[in-house]
């Protein structure tokens, strides 16, 4: 087994909507892995084709070395998944949930459930409509990580939690990491994306639209740059690769694709660098690169 | 009205949401209205046979118990007669279920929440329930009222404002038991319960007849939509007590309301335990968990309904008299000749009946996982599909059963020391109640079949036990070819006690449901988990 999750071509579509287009995902044992969308970008549809829930109408979809459909049951003993969208039965406590979804699994250590009820700070016996969503989220949270499971399929599992739990839950997953377990990370959060994880799938529409590690993907992409300079530039607008410029006399803002920088800063050092600063780009700007298209394909739409 | 801004935006929702489920239930209502009315036109055409028939009604414990006494031999009286206590339950049921939904379940689901955190006022959800509740009631009493419009005007109008009312009324308990739990489930029960409760005050009330204890039917919201008789007097002062009943419970929901949290009731909610019960390793043990607070109110009830209507059976033959037309009515319904045995049988057939209802909510609780989303943690674990309905469907069967056993054991209990024969009747009431449990179990296994390949036809389960209740409750009267009846599971079950036993047909119905049932779990395995 080389990859963990291995999904190519995956095709869903419900009624006249394509919710998966054609989606390749690779996901490597040990790794952490981010995979970001905007709403309704196919995110969960994919999570619960691999959970077996949904069945694909074309594509392959390969899950810890089985077919997630054909094998789910004998997969489910294998791996451990918080839902987005957490719902507790309204009669049943917290740890009653917990302690439930452990045992269908095989059985839960009692010390690391302990220990993770402290950290995430969870009453357990509260009754499952008496919750709030944070911790309705934080049931879901300690019965997965509390099981020894080899893959964690993670939807979104920080919506409604507070920046302290949020830390809590990162120090969680690398923990995870460092026992070698796989993780897979839907998110919209990208600060959580940048903080945690090895690779990254940016999804859109149903299809990948980039796959690598942060750093590949930012070779890829703009860095931003801030000089000011001796004397105003001539010429920078006319660079191939210079989006954005902004020029205020001597101080000049702009963003430069990564195969072009080192001949736009020559052209810099021309006019006499009083100071520079260089930022690569956050993981934000990727996603609202990829993002900006469809908002401005929509636009464009809407004035037809 | 600030306290109700928004209601009319809001009212406009509720009757969209309700657009289907309005419609079926007095659609429903309507056609069994429809099939009385002409049943009883083309049965008893001459006036010597209907006063034949009202007198054997008003000799016969049995009927008066279901149905109450007929106060006049008309064809308009006599449909009144039949439709006054045990339809006018299916009224209120339905307006009970209206008022939940749109007032504690939407609580419960958290829609509340965003609705009333718009320029919505406090009361306006509670004025949404009861006056869609409202609407539908008069939908229904305008339309049975124009039913029956060619048997006198003043009668139809009296019956349709007796059907209007009571259903008004028992929608104001509802309202009010809205307010006392934070589980819609639980509401509907309360409700349910005291419905229960007002059939079974009248059913004792009416059971002896003009000598027995009459006054206790004014004590029962039922009981008051009969003493309107209609087409018997038409006795339109009645109508006051349904309507400053239900004007008195409406105020009270109103106070509580002023009175509490949102999400919260009355009745405060314990903490649990903070870890699991050993046994609780299961999907089989989580569906009992889920389901044993309902099928032990579902049993207390029918141990209710045994107790009491197991009291009334000594004595049915000699009250019945000699005339042949009555003893031709009840056989027709219940199919046999012997009058106890008869009436056993209608009280077990009506008893099965109400167990599939039992049957197919258990069973529709896989339904209710699935679309709340608290089916993909359990699919996402090592459960497989088969494995977790099968927690559900094994308790839907077995539920049905324990049902009709306690059933049959209550009613065998009365009716035994009344008699004085308790080993004889404790056997003809477990042989009566016992023969009906495959056929109770059919619409759990339509339900299963339904749920399976096709999650959003489950409604079909319900459609189908309508039509069971049709079918039992007016195919005789309207003398429907064998064909027809033939479709309902409970024509087939054998006429105990009277009758020879049947195992063949009973065999029948139990491979009948295996067969739905494994088609629906193979549905099940094919299609998509959707919330």
């Amino acid at each position: 087994m080389n990859t963990a999750i291995s999904v190519s071509g995956l095709v869903k579509t419900f009624g006249r909507t394509r919710a998966l287009d054609g989606l390749d995902l690779t996901v490597s044992p040990g790794e952490v892995h981010g995979f970001l969308g905007p709403n309704g970008s196919g995110k969960s549809t994919t999570i619960r084709v691999l959970l077996g829930l949904l069945r694909a109408d074309a594509g392959t979809a390969e899950l810890l070395g089985g077919d997630p459909w054909r094998d789910a049951t004998a997969l489910h003993r294998r791996l451990a998944y918080v839902p987005g969208d957490v719902t507790l039965w309204p009669n049943l406590s917290g740890g009653e949930v917990i302690d439930l979804l452990g045992r269908l699994r095989g059985g839960l250590d009692p010390r690391r459930r302990a220990e993770l009820l402290e950290r995430f700070e969870l009453d357990p016996r509260k009754k499952g409509r008496a919750y709030s969503k944070g911790n309705r989220q934080k049931v879901a949270l300690v019965a997965a990580l509390a099981s020894d499971a080899e893959l964690l399929i993670l939807d979104e599992p920080t919506s409604g939690l507070d920046p302290l739990m949020e830390e809590v839950f990162r120090q969680c997953v690398r923990e995870e990491r460092r026992r070698g377990r796989t993780v897979l990370l839907s998110s919209h959060i990208l600060s959580e994306v940048e903080a945690l994880c090895d690779r990254v799938t940016i999804i859109r529409r149903g299809r990948a639209v980039e796959s690598g590690t942060l750093d590949e993907l930012r070779h890829l992409t703009r860095t931003s740059i801030q000089a000011e300079l001796a004397r105003p530039s001539d010429g920078l607008a006319g660079l191939a690769g210079v989006h954005g410029l902004e020029a205020d006399g001597a101080r000049v803002r702009f963003e430069v694709d990564g195969g072009r920088l080192d001949e736009v800063l020559r052209h810099l050092v021309g006019s006499g660098v009083v100071s520079l600063v260089s930022r690569p780009p956050t993981l934000e700007e990727l996603f609202l690169r990829h993002y900006a298209d469809d908002l401005g394909a929509e636009a464009k739409a809407a004035a037809r | 009205m600030t306290a109700n801004a928004g209601a009319r935006t809001l009212l406009r929702l509720a009757l969209r949401r309700d657009r289907v489920m309005i419609p079926v239930w007095v659609g429903l209502l309507f056609v069994l209205a429809l099939t009385v009315l002409t049943g009883y036109q083309g049965l008893y055409s001459e006036e010597a046979e209907r006063r034949e028939f009202a007198a054997g009604i008003n000799t016969n414990t049995s009927l008066l118990a279901f149905y109450g006494p007929a106060h006049a031999a008309s064809v308009g009286a006599l449909t009144a007669w039949r439709l006054g206590a045990a339809a006018a339950v299916l009224v209120s049921v339905m307006s009970i279920l209206l008022v939940v939904r749109h007032t504690r379940a939407e609580e419960e689901d958290g829609r509340l929440e965003l609705v009333s955190a718009g320029v919505v006022g406090r009361y306006a959800p509670l004025t949404v329930a009861l006056g869609t509740a409202f609407l539908a009631n008069l939908a229904l009493g305008l339309s049975v009222t124009l039913l029956l419009m060619g048997e006198g005007a003043a009668g139809a109008v009296a019956f349709g404002l007796a059907w209007t009312l009571t259903g008004t009324f028992f929608a104001t308990v509802a309202a009010v038991t809205a307010q006392l739990t934070g589980n819609a489930r639980v509401a509907n029960t309360i409700a349910i319960t005291l419905l229960g409760a007002a059939f079974l005050l009248r059913a004792v009330a009416d059971s002896g007849g003009a000598n027995g204890p009459t006054w206790l039917s004014w004590l029962s919201p039922i009981g008051w939509g009969q003493q309107v008789r209609p087409y018997a007097g038409d006795r339109w002062w009645v109508l006051a007590l349904p309507l400053a009943g239900a004007m008195l419970l409406a105020a009270l929901a109103y106070s509580l309301v002023a009175r509490r949290d949102l999400g919260g009731g009355l009745l405060p909610s314990r903490p649990g335990p903070a870890q699991a019960a050993p046994s609780l390793r299961s999907p089989l043990a989580l569906a009992w968990r889920l389901q044993r607070g309902a099928l032990a109110a579902w049993a207390a009830g029918f141990a209710v309904y045994g107790l009491v209507f197991g009291g009334t059976i000594e004595g049915v033959d000699e009250l019945a008299g000699d005339s042949p037309s009555t003893r031709d009515a009840i056989a027709r319904m219940g199919g046999t000749t012997d009058l106890t045995n008869a009436f056993l049988v209608t009280a077990f057939g009506l008893m099965a009946l109400t167990a599939s209802v039992y049957a197919v909510q258990a069973m529709l609780r896989l339904r209710g996982e699935e679309a709340h989303g608290r089916a993909e943690p359990l699919l996402a674990s090592p459960v497989s599909r088969v494995r977790w309905a099968g927690g559900h469907a094994l308790i839907a069967l077995l539920g049905t059963a324990l049902l009709l056993v306690v059933g049959g054991v209550t009613t065998g209990l009365t009716y035994g020391l009344t008699s004085g024969d308790l080993a004889g009747a404790m056997a003809d009431a477990m042989g009566g109640a016992l023969v009906q449990v495959p056929a109770a179990w059919v619409p759990a296994g339509i339900a299963l079949a339904l749920l399976g390949p096709a999650p959003r036809a489950v409604a079909g389960a319900w459609a189908a036990i309508a039509v069971f209740l049709l079918l039992g409750q007016v195919g005789p009267l309207l003398e429907l070819d064998q064909w027809a009846m033939d479709l309902s599971p409970f024509t087939h079950v054998p006429k105990l006690p009277g009758a020879a036993m049947a195992v063949a047909p009973m065999v029948w119905l139990a491979v009948v449901t295996a067969a739905l049932a494994a088609a629906g779990l193979y549905g099940l395995r094919r299609r998509d988990i959707t919330a």
